[in-house]
C-alpha cells in the first residue's frame, strides 16, 4: 500500500500539478496562434512578468503586515492576471500591430516575438536580478496530509495548499473558457475567427475586437500559469524560459490553434514527464524475495534518467510529428 | 550594389582598425576571429534561411555537436580506457544498439509474412521499446564505468589532427541535420521552429550528460589550434604581447581563408542552376514540384548544407576557446545571436550574412564593457541620492544586452527588414 501512496505522491499528484501549468500556458499560446496565426514565443515570459506582479503584490501587502486565511499569492492572482493583460494588450500595440499592419508574414511575427521575449527577459532580471524568490517568506506553505492508515497504508498522501487550489482553479478556468467559447457571443466570434478570418470578417465580426479579447485572455492564463508554477516550486527569472519548450510541445501535439486539444496535451506532456522518470523499483519492493536477484538489486528504474527529463516532451512531440503532423486534434497551420 | 558592399565592408574594416587602436591589437584580433566565426555560422543560417526559407532554431545543438566532435577527434588518446575493460563494455553496448535496430527493422517487416498491419504498429511500438531497454542495460555499466573507474573519466580522443576534427565536425553536423530534416522539414514554419529548438535542447541533454563520451560539465581542455599557439612563440623568444599578436593572427587567418572560401563557394552555387531552382522552391513550392523538383529533397540539400558551415563553426568556436564546456552553450548567444546577424545583415545575401556576423558580434562584444560602464555610473549616482549600490551589478548589466538584442531584433524587423545588404534578385532575359 505504500508503495502505491508512493507511487500517487509522485505522479498522480505532480503529474497533476505540472499538467495543469503546461495545459494553461498550451492554451493561452494556442488562443494566439488560433486568432493571429503565429507562434508566441513570448509566452513563457508573459509567464514570468504575471509571477512578479503576484509576487510583488504579496510582498507589498505582506510588508503593510496584511494575511488572509488563504496564501496571499492565491487571493491576489486575479489582480496580477488583470496587470498581465493590460501588458499583454501594451506589446500588442507596441510590438506586433505595426508589424501587422505593415502586412508581416506569419515567420516575421514569430521572429518578432522572440525578439519580444528577449526584452521581456532583460526587463524582468533588470528589476528583479537573477536570485531565486519564494512566496512563502512571511507566511507558512501548508501541507495536507491525508491519512490512509484504513487501507493499510503508514504514510500519508500530501498536497500543499496552493497544489489544492490549483486543481480547483484549473477546472473552473477550463470551465469558464469552454463556456465563453461556447456560448458568448464573443467567444464564438473567436472560433469562427480562427476557423476563418476573412469569413469572420464579412460576417460581421469586429476583428479588433476579438485580438483585443484574445490577447486579454493570453495574458490572464499566462499570469495564472506562471503564479502557480512559482507558487508550487519557486520564483526564479527563469522560470518559464524553461517551460516554454514543453508548453509548446504540449500545444503541437494537441494541434496548434485547438483549445481542447491544448488542454489534453499539456496533461499528456505532464503525465508523460513525471512517468518517465519515474522509478519503478518501488513495486519490486513487496515481492523481494521472489525475484531473480538480477531485478531484486536492481537499481533506477525509471524509463529516461532525470537528467533527461525535458527530452521527453519533445520525444512525444515528434513521434506525433511523424504520426499526425498536425496533432492529435487536427491543428491549423500557416 | 556592388558599391554598397564595398563601403559595408570598409566600414568594418575600419571599425576593426579603430578597435585595434583603442583596445590593442590582440583585442581586435581575439575580436576578429571570433566574429569571422559567427559569419561562418550566420553565412550557414543565410543558406538555411535565405536560401531555402527554412525556419532553424537548432543552431546551438549544431555548434555543441561540432564542438563535440573536434575534442573527440583533436585530444589526445586516453590510454587508460583503452586498457581498461571500457571498449569491451561499450562495444556490447553498440552490439545491443545493433540488435535493437535489427529488431525493430525485422518487426517492421513481419507484414511480409502475413502479420496484419495493425498488429505489426503495435509490435513496432513493443520493438522499439525492447531496443531501447536493451541498450540501456548495456550503456548504463558501461558509462558509469568509465566515469569512475578509469582515469580522466571519459573515452578521450583520437589525437588526429585538428583540420580532421574540423572536417568531421561539419559531416556529423550534417549528418545531425539530415536526421533534423528528415523529421522535421515538410512541416509549416511554426510547427518547424518548434521542432528544431526542440531537438537542439534534446543535443544539449545528451551532450551536458553523457561524461563518458563529453566529460559533460568537467569540460575538455585544451583542444589544439591548427596554427601555433603564443607559447610556442614564446618560447622561440618573443615577448608575451606579440607572441599573442602571431598567434591569434595565425588562427584569424586561418578562419578568415575558410571564411572567404565558403563564401565564394555559395555564391557561385546560388548564382548558378542551383541557386535558382533554390529561388523557386523557396517563393512557390507548389510551382517547384509541380516543374518535377523533389521539393523535399531539395530542402534537406540545403538544410544539410548550412549545418555543415554551423558544424565547422562550431568546431572552429570550441578549438579558438581552446575549450569544450557544454554548460557554455546558451540559446540566446547560439542561436538568437545568430539570427540577429543574418536579420540585420540581410537574408538572402552571402555578403550580408557576414558583414552582419562581424557587425553584430563585435557590438555584442564590445556592449559588456559599454553596459557595464553605464551601470557603474548609475550606480554611483545612487549611492550619491543615498540610495546605496544597484545590487547584482555584473548580472543587470549582462541583461541588459539581452534586452538590447531583443530591440534589434524588433527594430530590425519594423524597419529594416530587408538589412543592410539585401538580397539581389537577377532577372534573367
Amino acid at each position: 500500500m505504500d508503495e502505491l501512496i508512493f507511487f500517487i505522491n509522485k505522479v498522480i499528484i505532480s503529474g497533476t500539478v505540472i499538467g495543469s501549468i503546461y495545459a494553461l500556458g498550451a492554451v493561452g499560446v494556442t488562443l494566439v496562434f488560433g486568432i493571429l496565426r503565429f507562434a508566441h514565443f513570448a509566452h513563457g515570459d508573459m509567464m514570468t512578468l504575471g509571477a512578479f506582479f503576484t509576487y510583488s503584490l504579496v510582498a507589498i501587502l505582506a510588508a503593510a503586515g496584511f494575511s488572509l486565511p488563504i496564501p496571499l499569492g492565491i487571493a491576489l492572482m486575479p489582480v496580477a492576471m488583470a496587470l498581465t493583460s493590460v501588458a499583454a494588450l501594451g506589446l500588442d500595440k507596441g510590438f506586433y500591430a505595426p508589424l501587422r499592419r505593415k502586412g508581416a508574414k506569419p515567420v516575421t511575427l514569430l521572429i518578432a516575438s522572440i525578439g519580444v521575449t528577449l526584452m521581456l527577459q532583460g526587463v524582468i532580471r533588470l528589476f528583479y536580478g537573477t536570485s531565486t524568490r519564494t512566496f512563502f517568506e512571511s507566511e507558512p506553505k501548508d501541507i495536507f496530509r491525508i491519512d490512509m492508515s484504513w487501507a493499510g497504508g503508514t504514510r500519508p498522501i500530501t498536497i500543499t495548499e496552493p497544489q489544492a487550489w490549483m486543481f480547483g482553479l484549473v477546472v473552473v478556468a477550463v470551465l469558464a473558457l469552454h463556456f465563453f467559447l461556447t456560448r458568448s457571443r464573443l467567444g464564438k466570434g473567436m472560433r469562427a475567427m480562427s476557423d476563418n478570418p476573412d469569413l469572420a470578417q464579412v460576417s460581421g465580426i469586429n476583428t479588433a475586437l476579438v485580438v483585443r479579447v484574445t490577447w486579454i485572455l493570453a495574458g490572464a492564463l499566462a499570469a495564472m500559469a506562471g503564479t502557480m508554477l512559482a507558487l508550487d516550486v519557486s520564483l526564479k527569472p527563469d522560470l518559464a524560459f524553461n517551460i516554454i519548450l514543453p508548453i509548446f510541445a504540449a500545444a503541437v501535439v494537441g494541434g496548434l490553434g485547438q483549445t481542447y486539444g491544448a488542454i489534453a496535451g499539456g496533461f499528456l506532456v505532464g503525465f508523460a514527464e513525471t512517468l518517465a522518470v519515474f522509478d519503478w523499483t518501488v513495486f519490486l519492493r513487496p515481492f523481494r524475495e521472489n525475484l531473480p536477484e538480477w531485478l531484486a538489486t536492481a537499481q533506477g528504474l525509471s524509463l529516461v534518467p532525470t537528467e533527461y527529463k525535458l527530452t521527453v516532451a519533445f520525444v512525444i512531440l515528434v513521434i506525433v510529428l511523424l504520426v499526425r503532423p498536425t496533432g492529435i486534434f487536427k491543428g491549423l497551420s500557416t | 550594389m556592388t558599391r554598397r558592399v564595398l563601403i559595408a565592408y570598409l566600414a568594418l574594416a575600419v571599425l576593426i582598425v579603430i578597435i585595434g587602436m583603442t583596445r590593442g591589437v590582440s583585442t581586435a584580433l581575439l575580436l576578429t576571429a571570433i566574429s569571422s566565426i559567427y559569419a561562418l555560422v550566420a553565412l550557414g543560417l543565410n543558406i538555411q534561411f535565405g536560401y531555402g526559407g527554412l525556419f532553424n532554431l537548432a543552431i546551438m545543438g549544431l555548434l555543441m555537436i561540432g564542438g563535440m566532435t573536434v575534442s573527440s577527434i583533436s585530444m589526445p588518446i586516453n590510454w587508460a580506457f583503452w586498457n581498461s575493460d571500457g571498449p569491451m563494455l561499450l562495444g556490447r553496448a553498440i552490439l545491443a544498439a545493433g540488435a535493437g535496430v535489427l529488431l525493430i527493422l525485422g518487426v517492421r517487416n513481419l507484414w511480409r509474412i502475413g502479420i496484419p498491419r495493425g498488429v505489426v504498429t503495435w509490435l513496432t511500438v513493443l520493438a522499439w521499446l525492447a531496443g531501447y531497454v536493451l541498450y540501456r542495460t548495456q550503456i548504463d555499466p558501461a558509462a558509469s564505468y568509465i566515469e569512475t573507474q578509469v582515469q580522466g573519466g571519459w573515452v578521450g580522443g583520437l589525437g588526429l589532427p585538428v583540420y580532421v576534427g574540423y572536417a568531421v565536425a561539419g559531416a556529423l553536423a550534417g549528418l545531425a541535420a539530415w536526421v533534423i530534416g528528415k523529421i522535421s522539414l515538410g512541416l509549416r514554419s511554426d510547427y518547424l521552429a518548434i521542432a528544431t529548438i526542440g531537438m537542439s535542447e534534446i543535443i544539449r541533454a545528451f551532450v551536458k550528460n553523457m561524461d563518458w563520451l563529453t566529460r559533460g560539465t568537467l569540460t575538455v581542455t585544451p583542444i589544439p589550434w591548427p596554427v601555433p599557439l603564443p607559447g610556442a612563440y614564446q618560447d622561440g623568444g618573443v615577448d608575451i604581447p606579440t607572441s599573442f599578436v602571431y598567434g591569434q593572427g595565425g588562427f584569424v587567418l586561418v578562419t578568415l581563408a575558410i571564411l572567404i572560401v565558403a563564401v565564394l563557394l555559395v555564391e557561385r552555387a546560388y548564382a548558378g542552376p542551383w541557386g535558382r531552382m533554390m529561388r523557386a522552391v523557396r517563393d512557390n513550392h507548389i510551382a517547384a514540384s509541380s516543374m518535377g523538383k523533389d521539393v523535399k529533397a531539395r530542402q534537406i540539400e540545403i538544410f544539410v548544407f548550412g549545418a555543415v558551415l554551423m558544424g565547422i563553426g562550431g568546431a572552429l568556436l570550441s578549438s579558438f576557446n581552446q575549450l569544450f564546456d557544454p554548460g557554455g552553450y546558451i540559446p540566446i548567444n547560439h542561436t538568437f545571436l545568430i539570427w540577429v546577424m543574418v536579420i540585420v545583415g540581410g537574408m538572402g545575401n552571402s555578403y550580408g550574412a557576414v558583414l552582419g556576423g562581424f557587425l553584430v558580434y563585435l557590438m555584442w562584444a564590445m556592449s559588456e564593457p559599454v553596459s557595464a560602464a553605464i551601470f557603474a555610473q548609475v550606480s554611483r549616482g545612487t549611492v550619491a541620492l543615498g540610495w546605496g549600490p544597484i545590487p547584482e551589478i555584473d548580472a543587470r548589466a549582462a541583461q541588459m544586452r539581452v534586452f538590447v538584442l531583443g530591440l534589434v531584433i524588433w527594430l530590425s524587423l519594423r524597419f529594416a527588414p530587408k538589412g543592410l545588404l539585401p538580397e539581389v534578385i537577377r532577372r534573367h532575359v
